[in-house]
């Protein structure tokens, strides 16, 4: 009983490590590679500079990590959505804009072509996709439509040939870097429909917002589509509906509750090892009640957050997974991790303010991820009609 | 050319490795077992003769069950074909011991070439890859920094002292590499998912025809007495000069009268 707990990691408390399979371990010990040495030592600059490394495109497509989850007929690696998920942790470990990318190209971009498109938009796009040869984005998110997606402003007018776009999309991941947009649009009838945009279309332009203080190594841009005129097979057959859109963000919420935990185990390591070596009043700042409180409130967020995405992976895997559940995980994980963040910023004392260390970068990054893919209120309320039957979303 | 590439399956190293209270051996509880980094070093260099000159790369390993995550791992590299060797005779066998069964193994496949890394980071013994090229009777070259093949013949560099010697070695040879000698790629998904429907045989001693009295524990030379942790670092001592040129000074004959390295 007095023993030490025998953990691999200081994160891994519960020995979650013990639940993985052979290959969702390789998978992730592959990536974490990856980030040690292609993300990390340069990720404090690109973050100042304002710099998303498109160089890193390509490595991640030829390492199988873009729509990881999807199958292998199609280009992906297949793999099961725990190791998708671990892929996912290691990515935010290095930073969330690079966990951004992925997310959006592979749940955003590649599932909406595989679960709506037709067989061949699948094989066109999604090998391409895949290698990081095309990459893409995907505007739902209007200046006047965030939360409310419902209440969207752009137009689908179709043509003999076709469909004409117009509208504004705002806040767009990956948008100005992007050779294809997945837009959603209202047609005559009302009906939300999904499309293929190609952004070399004429009419189509993307502006990037250069004054953001968070998630800084990450492109995000406004699209404008002036009178966007698409061939009809460049519309998605099966995305009818707002609801097809929702079911994307449940796909891209799932990454985001594991990729939490990676940047929330960053912070915390971090913490953790520099209290050990920090010395003030002739002691080491880990000897004091209130940072070991600190680090203790983060190692329960962290363990508890760990636990929560396991176990949705294996609802995911089992094929029992209830959006609702996504937004437990997306709404606790998130959450969790800007706080321990925001802990771990303390415990550095002045030296985390730097983008020497990690902690304040994550700290900014996350509040991004707690508002983007449903922010921390819409979850709320999500989840609160989901257990008491009552919508509380106040739509006047 | 079919190269075999010996792999040999470690604690990782970046992790606290904890002796057994008994002094017996280390404890295995809550390690990380991976791919010795010099044998990803020497699937690389295997991957790349395939790639220039075509062939096949076979890895094999001798080890416990556990040891064949760290086939998986070269296959999920892109080695075409793994095998293991476990033999419960084989738990304690010695350098020499593992050495005749992987040249057992070896002698029993194609091999133009045959690369093992360096060292294994769990006992840095550098033995297997020397005994093994003379069980075969073979040439060798150990810690290789580059390796170019040519007709029958294989052109190595390794680095010595103040120098590069450049070596003509007649294949087929056995070579250990440096860590140098390339950078090795990442297992990608699509290859660790691959690597994971692969067929790995494993072999026992009587598949190889090899008798565990001259291999196995019984036969070892050599045997582990006790295992000591390394001894505490003991505090250093911090000096606050009053001037630059002091701490010069002070840092100095530290060097010259405790370190006694100048
Ligand atoms: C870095 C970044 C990248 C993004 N990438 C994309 C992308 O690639 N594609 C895309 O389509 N979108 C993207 N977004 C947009 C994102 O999804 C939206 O910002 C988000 O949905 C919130 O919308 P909003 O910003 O308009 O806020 P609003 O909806 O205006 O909400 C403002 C505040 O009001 C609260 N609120 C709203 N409604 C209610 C209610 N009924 N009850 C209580 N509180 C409420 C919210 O919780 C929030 O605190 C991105 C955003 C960021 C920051």
């Amino acid at each position: 009983m007095a023993q030490q707990v025998a953990y691999r990691a200081p994160s891994d408390f519960y020995a979650v490590e013990d639940l993985l399979t052979d290959v969702q371990r390789s998978a992730r010990d592959t990536v974490r590679r990856f980030v040690d040495r292609e993300v990390l030592p340069h990720i404090g600059r690109w973050w100042l500079e304002g710099h998303f490394p498109t160089e890193l495109v390509p490595k991640l497509g030829e390492l199988g990590v873009l729509g990881a989850n999807l199958p292998e007929e199609y280009g992906c690696a297949g793999l099961d959505n725990i190791a998708y998920g671990l892929l996912m942790q290691e990515l935010e470990r290095g930073d969330s804009g690079i966990r951004s990318f992925a997310s959006v190209q592979g749940a955003l971009v590649m599932y909406p072509i595989y679960a709506y498109g037709s067989e061949d938009q699948r094989r066109h796009y999604l090998p391409k996709l895949a290698r990081g040869e095309l990459v893409g984005c995907f505007g739902l998110t209007e200046p006047t439509a965030g939360s409310d997606p419902a209440a969207m402003n752009t137009r689908a007018r179709k043509t003999a040939r076709g469909w004409v776009l117009s509208g504004t999309k705002m806040w767009i991941t990956n948008g100005s870097i992007a050779h294809l947009a997945i837009v959603w649009a209202r047609d005559e009838a009302g009906t939300v429909r999904g499309f293929i945009v190609p952004t070399d279309t004429p009419g189509f332009s993307a502006h990037d917002i250069h004054t953001k203080v968070s998630m800084r190594a990450s492109v995000t841009s406004e699209l404008v589509l002036d009178e966007v005129e698409i061939p009809d097979d460049l519309a998605l057959p099966g995305a009818v509906g707002l609801g097809k859109a929702l079911g994307c963000l449940t796909q891209a919420r799932y990454g985001i509750a594991w990729g939490a935990v990676g940047a929330a185990v960053a912070c915390f390591e971090e913490a953790l090892s520099y209290a050990r070596d920090r010395v003030a009043f002739g002691r080491p700042i880990a000897a004091t009640q209130i940072v070991q409180e600190r680090l203790v409130d983060m190692l329960t967020k962290i363990t508890t957050s760990q636990l929560v995405a396991y176990r949705l992976g294996q609802l995911k895997d089992a094929g029992r997974m209830h959006y609702a559940q996504v937004s437990l995980a997306k709404r606790h994980n998130v959450r969790a991790a800007l706080e321990v963040a925001r802990e771990a910023r303390q415990v550095l004392g002045a030296y985390g303010i730097t983008t020497e260390y990690h902690a304040m970068r994550h700290a900014a990054n996350l509040e991004s991820v707690d508002t983007y893919e449903g922010t921390y209120d819409i979850h709320t309320l999500i989840l609160g009609r989901e257990i008491t039957g009552h919508e509380a979303f106040g739509r006047a | 050319m079919d190269v075999v590439v010996c792999v040999k399956q470690v604690p990782d190293t970046e992790q606290p490795i904890r002796v057994r209270a008994d002094g017996s051996g280390i404890d295995e509880q809550g390690l990380n077992w991976i791919l010795n980094y010099y044998d990803e070093h020497a699937v690389e260099e295997a991957l790349r003769v395939r790639e220039r000159h075509g062939g096949t790369v076979t890895v094999v390993c001798v080890g416990p069950p556990r040891a064949t995550e760290a086939l998986r791992t070269a296959l999920a590299m892109g080695a075409d074909e793994a095998v293991h060797v476990w033999d419960p005779a084989l738990e304690g066998a010695d350098h020499l011991g593992v050495s005749r069964v992987l040249a057992e193994v070896v002698r029993r496949m194609p091999h133009d070439l045959v690369l093992c890394g360096r060292l294994a980071t769990d006992d840095n013994a550098s033995v297997v890859g020397a005994a093994l090229a003379e069980y075969l009777g073979l040439a060798q070259a150990t810690a290789i920094a580059k390796l170019e093949i040519g007709d029958g013949v294989a052109t190595v560099e390794r680095e010595v002292e103040g120098g590069v010697e450049v070596l003509r070695v007649p294949l087929p040879a056995v070579f250990t590499v440096e860590r140098t000698i390339n950078e090795p790629r990442y297992p990608t998904l699509p290859g660790i998912m691959k690597a994971k429907r692969k067929e790995i045989r494993t072999l026992s001693l009587q598949d190889l025809g090899l008798d565990p009295a001259q291999v196995g524990a019984a036969a070892a030379r050599v045997r582990y007495a006790r295992f000591d942790p390394p001894p505490r670092r003991e505090a250093g001592r911090v000096v606050t000069p009053e001037s630059p040129e002091e701490g010069a000074r002070l840092i100095a004959q530290f060097l010259q009268d405790t370190a006694k390295v100048l």
